[in-house]
């Protein structure tokens, strides 16, 4: 069970939040975007071994979104940021080291 | 009780228990466990193994016990494979053990070892392949009814359980010396500490000891010690408590057994067993060790035993394991348990060590009592057939085989040590690493992952002096990391036992003939019935991973998870392979780390409390009705409402012709609501929608289709504009939360800049569908101030107005064809609003109708429903549905999907209606369309969506999606159900009124 530091509620359990999937895909101008572009921006996704960026929605209680990065060998929350804000530095390898 | 000490113990002999186990009845004392009354009484033969029926008995006196697997109790309290060694004795207790018919003593199928060559490791894939047809109708039943274990209840459980949460700073797992320390540093530092002990009081190894701890006896000093912990405000301790689960950020799960001890006295309203979910600041993993036992010719033999189990059925339960036991050791911590036998009065038949030259410090008593030594030897062979009668024990010749210098030894108890091994499961399961230490031969935690430390025999420290040394500085320690304390361990308690001495590692005993020859098994995992000669048959078959080992071998498998069996394993896999121990690797430990009970994990979430059950305001109507219901979500819908003496065929059909000849009357509450406002409601809606809304006028009506961005259609509904800035949306029943959380996420992620409010609204407006050419009738009655001829109230138009005395919402909307009406009042006024609607339509012969009437006059229209005729694959194009689609706007979520190549596909599958030869056919949902008859493999075409007895065509329709299917109108293709292949026409997908004509009444 993940504990997720919600920046409107606080911690709380992962069962009170909708995983949303890797953070940063933008969605293109459709007409400028071509269709392998246009099938990248839907179907394809990292799934790095170290620390991954991705959404998180707290569906069980003030149902906003919000960003973080989490390690995907430790688990570690490194980073909460908002939508919309760049990428923080975070500590730890992206390429994961182990 | 023949076995029992006249004195000494931990049990208390005032109080004698009857208890009955495989049909006989015996006695034990309070504070005996099932296997300890049992050795008191000189039983040992428990049950039989798992694969060759071969007798069983007691090896181990606590959690990581293999094979005495029993069946508690009877009828719906029964409980399979429970551990005797942990099943504390009440009176009037009764068991059997697993896997044994008739009995255990007489077992019908112990026959299957006399054919163990047809099953080798990893038999189900060599054996029993030929012919194919009877794996399932033989081969497997059978084999499933003799292996497996004990029997699951049948009857619903009686008893109750409950789930706790609880925070702490520091959680100490484990009651021992080294937990007991841990948890009296952290307490006295402060620390909101939770300590949780598998057994009925705290001690752990201690209780199984003749050791002192500041001058009292083991048992004495954690008692004193629980009582001073009791006295902490902060700090609580729950015995009876497996912790078996580790998962991320500290979270872990316990499972606390409050009435299992008492059996049939067990208190009434006292919850059977608690589950606590524990969210833990620093975790201490005091699991302590498991002694490991020797691999040798024939070492599952009921009477075999490990050196410390014996030790502790002696000083813990005052009970002797035999008449005459033999030691059989690579260790001088063992001699310990040969020296407290001979102390109690039992007799020790021999010490055999494997070690040339051990310099055991216990061994001078132990000779000058009498019992021989012979070192640098083995035990060959053990002799008996449901108890151990005699050993050979042979010399180790040059390299390490027997050498003709053999004795046979009577004995009726072998007790065996490989040394011991840390139990290191909770720490793995948290994803700590494992270091393999070579001297001890043992896995030790290595690098954490979490906020843990591990401290005493779980990280290697196996005398006495250490555990309390180091579990006090790790709960000082865990203390000041949550804030507690400066890190000072408390001054460490005086302690009077040796060290563990020097152990050599030995793996494999040989035997009178060489491994995996003759009859003779060298038994590595006891539950699962894997021998040494399985794990280096796998070797020789080119098996190289250990996790491939685990699963061909099932070694490590079983309910135990190998706690026994694995490091053993793992040693023989790395020598048959040629590799050392950390080359091969190491599987990883999951939880949980002994089985938990269903019931447990449950909880309270059982029956009704499962899940929510959601009503309609008129849900109470419906059931005085004698409505059948059906679950829709968490919703339950009218599905019909049934006469006396009509099926449900029957009533669908009155149903039916009640809206097409008359009018009808659904509950439609339950469609998803969502209230929508804000200057940008319309923008927000044009992206949305697969059609514009920023084009609807005020008070009119729009059905809508949604896509996600690759192009496939996810929900459907109608939109009403209110006002310049205010629509209101419906939405499928079972998608109305997913609809709403799609509009926040798009408002939120991608286009924040909008300004628009979305809120559900379900639940705030009740909804009656009034449908049928009678339909203007009856609500005119209701409403005598609303216009409702078609000029002034068209069809996809809204208006306000009062209905049967309150305010109402009318839309003018329609999914069956007919002319209907969708009220909405408010929640409270649902059922006022229904009752005036059917006294009102009383004269016109109105009827309630069920979602199977409505799905059935859908149909016949061939309006989709979404999750049926669409499964996530599904554009608005495969639906025939391009009228839909605006041309004009320039982006919409799906819009750019439909020029990639794969949606602009011809032989996409398709929506067509479907007509059997055969009119009185009706053809399963989910049938499989195929070109022609013939043999399978077909070509699949497609399949049916929905499918239905059409009271108004007096016939079957079905609608389908079939690849091409548009193009092929006409054509016959064959329907595939389990009765044959069924003739069928591919038609318009609209059955009834395609002109629409019926719509305005």
């Amino acid at each position: 069970m993940l504990w997720i530091d919600c920046p409107w509620c606080g911690p709380r359990p992962e069962t009170e939040f909708r995983y949303g999937g890797e953070a940063h895909i933008a969605r293109p101008e459709p007409a400028a975007t071509d269709d392998a572009a246009w099938a990248d921006y839907l179907f394809m996704r990292t799934n790095p071994k170290g620390v991954h960026a991705e959404r998180w929605m707290h569906r069980e209680g003030c149902r906003r979104w919000f960003n973080a990065l989490r390690d995907t060998v430790s688990n570690d929350v490194v980073a909460i940021y908002p939508m919309g804000a760049p990428r923080p530095d975070a500590s730890g390898d992206e390429a994961g080291d182990d | 009780m023949r076995f029992r000490l006249k004195e000494g113990g931990r049990i208390d002999r005032t109080q004698r228990l009857r208890f009955t186990f495989n049909g006989q009845s015996y006695e034990g004392f309070a504070g005996d466990t099932l296997a300890s009354a049992l050795i008191a009484n000189g039983t040992h033969l428990t049950s039989r193994s798992f694969k060759y029926h071969r007798p069983r008995g007691i090896l181990t006196a606590g959690a990581e016990e293999p094979s005495a697997l029993v069946q508690l109790g009877e009828g719906a309290r029964t409980e399979p494979n429970l551990r005797a060694t942990q099943v504390e004795l009440y009176d009037g207790l009764t068991a059997t053990g697993v896997n044994a018919w008739p009995s255990a003593n007489c077992d019908f199928a112990a026959w299957t070892g006399r054919f163990a060559p047809l099953f080798p490791a990893g038999f189900y894939y060599k054996t029993f392949l030929w012919p194919a047809s009877f794996w399932k109708s033989l081969y497997e039943p059978v084999i499933r009814r003799m292996a497996g274990l004990g029997r699951a209840p049948e009857a619903p459980d009686p008893d109750s359980y409950d789930k706790m949460n609880v925070h702490c700073d520091v959680l100490v797992v484990g009651g021992g010396p080294a937990g007991i320390a841990a948890a009296l540093a952290a307490g006295e530092a402060g620390a909101r500490v939770l300590l949780v002990d598998e057994q009925a009081a705290l001690g752990g190894a201690l209780l199984g000891l003749r050791h002192h701890v500041d001058g009292a006896d083991g048992a004495a000093w954690a008692e004193a010690a629980a009582n001073r912990l009791a006295t902490m405000p902060e700090v609580r301790v729950l015995t009876r408590t497996t912790l078996f689960g580790y998962y991320d950020h500290n979270s872990l799960s316990a499972l606390e057994r409050r009435t299992d001890h008492l059996g049939p006295r067990a208190p009434a309203g006292t919850g059977r067993q608690r589950l606590w979910h524990i969210k833990a600041g620093r975790v201490v993993l005091a699991t302590g060790a498991h002694e490991r036992p020797l691999v040798f010719a024939d070492n599952d033999r009921p009477g075999v035993m490990l050196a410390s189990a014996a030790q502790r059925y002696v000083n813990h339960y005052a009970a002797l394991p035999g008449e005459r036991a033999v030691l059989f050791t690579n260790n001088d911590a063992a001699y310990e348990a040969a020296h407290d036998i001979v102390e109690a009065g039992g007799t020790v038949g021999a010490v055999v060590d494997c070690r040339p030259e051990p310099a055991a410090p216990l061994a001078p008593a132990l000779k000058q009592a009498g019992v021989p030594l012979h070192i640098g030897s083995v035990i060959a062979a053990t002799h008996g057939t449901k108890r151990v009668r005699s050993v050979t024990v042979a010399k180790l010749g040059e390299g390490g085989g027997p050498s003709s210098e053999q004795y046979r030894i009577y004995c009726d108890s072998v007790l065996a040590s490989g040394g011991w091994n840390p139990a290191v499961h909770l720490f793995s399961q948290s994803a700590g690493k494992l270091a393999f230490e070579e001297a001890r031969g043992i896995f030790l935690p290595g690098q954490a992952t979490q906020a843990v430390e591990v401290t005493g025999a779980a990280n290697g420290s196996f005398g006495l002096a250490g555990c309390l040394a180091e579990g006090a500085a790790a709960g000082a320690r865990a203390a000041q990391a949550a804030g507690f304390g400066d890190g000072t361990a408390p001054p460490i308690p005086s302690s009077d036992a040796p060290e563990p001495g020097a152990i050599t590692p030995y793996w494999l005993a040989p035997g009178q003939k060489p491994v995996g020859h003759g009859k003779a098994k060298h038994m590595v995992d006891h539950q699962d019935d894997v021998t040494a000669a399985d794990i280096r048959l796998a070797a020789r078959e080119g098996f190289r991973s250990v996790e491939h080992v685990k699963r061909y071998t099932t070694v490590g498998m079983g309910t135990d998870q190998g706690k026994t069996a694995n490091v053993n394993g793992l040693a023989i896999l790395a020598d048959a392979l040629g590799k050392t121990v950390p080359e091969v690797g190491f599987t990883t430990y999951r939880p949980p780390y002994t089985p938990v009970t269903f019931g447990a994990l449950a909880g309270r979430d059982t029956g009704p409390l499962m899940d929510p059950l959601r009503r309609t305001a008129m849900h109470e109507w419906h059931e005085a009705e004698g409505a059948v219901f059906e679950p829709v979500g968490q919703w339950h819908r009218p599905w019909w409402y049934p006469k006396p003496g009509e099926d449900n065929h029957a009533a669908v059909a009155r149903e039916c012709r009640a809206v097409r000849d008359a009018v009808g009357i659904l509950d439609a509450s339950t469609l998803g609501k969502i209230d929508i406002k804000g200057p940008d409601a319309a923008t927000l809606l044009d992206m949305i929608y697969t059609n514009a809304f920023s084009t609807l006028k005020v008070g009119r009506v729009r059905y809508g289709l949604m896509c996600g961005d690759d192009g496939m259609v996810f929900d459907d509904g109608t939109t009403a504009r209110l006002g310049e800035n205010h629509y209101l949306m419906t939405t499928t029943t079972g998608n109305a939360a997913h609809v709403l959380e799609w509009l926040e996420e798009w408002l939120q992620t991608e286009w924040p800049e909008l300004k628009v409010y979305c809120t559900s609204v379900t639940e705030q407006w009740a909804t009656v569908a009034l449908a049928g050419p009678k339909a203007r009738d009856v609500l005119a009655a209701l409403a005598p101030d609303m216009a409702l001829d078609t000029d002034s109230f068209p069809f996809m138009s809204v208006k306000e107005g009062t209905v049967a005395g309150v305010d109402a919402r009318v839309f003018r909307i329609s999914f069956t064809g007919e002319l209907s009406f969708e009220i909405n009042v408010p929640w409270h006024h649902g059922r006022h609003l229904w009752e005036a609607l059917m006294e009102a339509g009383a004269a016109h012969g109105i009827a309630p109708y069920g979602t199977e009437a409505m799905h059935v006059l859908r149909a016949e229209r061939g309006f989709i429903i979404v999750g049926q005729e669409t499964d996530g694959t599904t554009t608005p194009h495969d639906l025939g549905m391009d009228w839909i689609v605006s041309k004009k706007k320039p982006d919409f979520l799906g819009k750019r999907a439909w020029s990639r190549e794969d949606t602009r596909r011809d032989d996409r599958k398709q929506l067509v209606g479907i007509l059997t030869d055969d009119p009185g056919t009706v053809l399963p949902e989910g049938t499989q369309l195929v070109d022609r008859p013939g043999r399978p493999p077909l070509p699949m075409i497609g399949h049916v969506t929905s499918s239905y007895a059409s009271p108004a065509l007096g016939r079957s329709i079905a609608l389908a999606l079939v690849k091409g299917g548009r193009g092929r109108k006409g054509e016959t293709v064959h329907a595939a159900p389990e009765s044959g292949f069924v003739p069928c026409k591919i038609t318009e997908p609209v059955f009834y009124d395609s002109e629409g004509a019926k719509r305005d009444g």
